[in-house]
């Protein structure tokens, strides 16, 4: 049953992320934390924060991770699968047909479609995570982390796991 | 032509590309184009394009079908499981750990202040995305589409994947009639052009 789960769970949120990896992300927090409940969403902060950490795609570290949490080895090799095989299939399957969908209208269109969701999506959850921050650690410590990670991200240029070591540095010597 | 060079290429780009996979394409195509040659340029934009008109996660779709069409059905798996094990292993290590010494008061601190961070990298991601709908629908089809996903999701209450699955089949639908139109049209086109010749 729970692994009939993580793969649905994992194929929905990946099978309905029209342009890559990131589209998803909102998509596999509302299966893994509002629908299923396998992790808080302080929790899927967690898993985000280092998956943007480390290298490769965010997509398969998230499912292998939660997949582990749930339910061991089995659990993350059934979100993997979940989430790589539909796709890879079909590109097996599709691939004769490429011209056709290159220059496809539907394909530009759905793409374009599904873009305002995963927008709005992306909003709740990045106002989810400045409130959850500053009931936890007060508004100057989520100001200054939340101004500083913008500014060394999209002004600096720093490298992302670069700021989320620093601010873990910054964690555990303030905020401990 | 070995699964050696397979599991080279797409360990390598795997691990060395950051922020997802889009940000990896262009490692892969180091691999596949320049390094390995198992494909020239436009071979390699062709899968592009189809992996970009699929859904689901880019980098897995590319290295699949690079994978099988160098190698068959084995080489498929040899490059998509070099591609993502290693740094799948690394994040079930790194926050195994983490958790595994939860309770002490450096970890709650780090965890912490890691939420802020992550709420700024959603909101650039925000962002980026309503840059994109702007783009895609212009001023007036932004606005009602926000506002129809801001009210559904949010006060509705709509399940996510519902509402995706709804936007798609609109721009679906959306599409097919056009399309319709259009070839009404360029019929009409052609018997008012015979009527002319007559």
């Amino acid at each position: 049953m729970i692994y009939l789960q993580l793969f649905w769970a994992f194929f929905i949120s990946n099978i309905l992320g029209y342009g890559g990896g990131p589209p998803s992300i909102p998509l596999i927090q509302a299966e893994v934390v509002d629908t299923y409940k396998w992790l808080t969403l302080k929790e899927f902060g967690d898993v985000l924060a280092i998956g943007n950490a480390l290298p490769g795609p965010i997509a398969t570290k998230m499912a292998a991770f939660v997949g582990f949490q749930v339910a061991g080895v089995a659990g993350a090799t059934i979100a993997l699968i979940a989430t790589v095989l539909p796709s890879a299939i079909a590109m097996v399957i599709l691939f004769k047909s490429v011209a056709y969908f290159k220059d496809s209208p539907y394909v530009k269109e759905m793409t374009k479609s599904v873009q305002p969701v995963v927008a709005v999506l992306l909003g709740i959850l990045a106002y989810q995570f400045f409130i959850h921050a500053f009931y936890d650690s007060g508004m100057i410590h989520t100001a200054i982390l939340a101004i500083g990670s913008f500014v060394a991200m999209e002004v600096i240029k720093i490298h992302p796991s670069i700021v989320i070591v620093s601010s873990l540095a910054y964690g555990a010597i303030l905020l401990s | 032509m070995s699964y050696k060079d397979l599991f080279i290429g797409f360990a390598r780009s795997g691990l060395l590309g950051y922020g997802g996979g889009p940000s990896v394409i262009p490692l892969i195509r180091y691999e596949a184009v320049e390094k390995y040659k198992w494909m020239n340029d436009e071979e390699f934009g062709d899968i592009l394009a189809l992996a970009n008109a699929l859904p689901g996660p880019i980098a897995t779709k590319m290295a699949t079908y690079i994978g099988y069409r160098v190698k068959g059905t084995l080489g498929a798996l040899v490059a998509v499981l070099s591609h993502i094990i290693p740094t799948v292993v690394a994040m079930i290590a790194l926050l195994g750990s983490l958790y595994a010494m939860g309770q002490s008061a450096i970890i709650k601190g780090m965890i912490a202040a890691v939420g802020p961070v992550i709420g700024m990298m959603l909101a650039v991601m925000t962002y980026q995305f309503l840059q994109k709908t702007w783009k895609g629908m212009g001023i007036a089809g932004s606005i009602a589409s926000i506002g129809v996903a801001i009210v559904a999701l949010k006060f509705i209450g709509i399940h996510p994947a519902i509402m995706i699955a709804i936007f798609i089949a609109f721009a679906f639908i959306k599409t097919f009639i056009r399309n319709r139109a259009a070839t009404e049209v360029s019929h009409q086109g052609s018997t008012m052009n015979r009527s002319v010749e007559k």
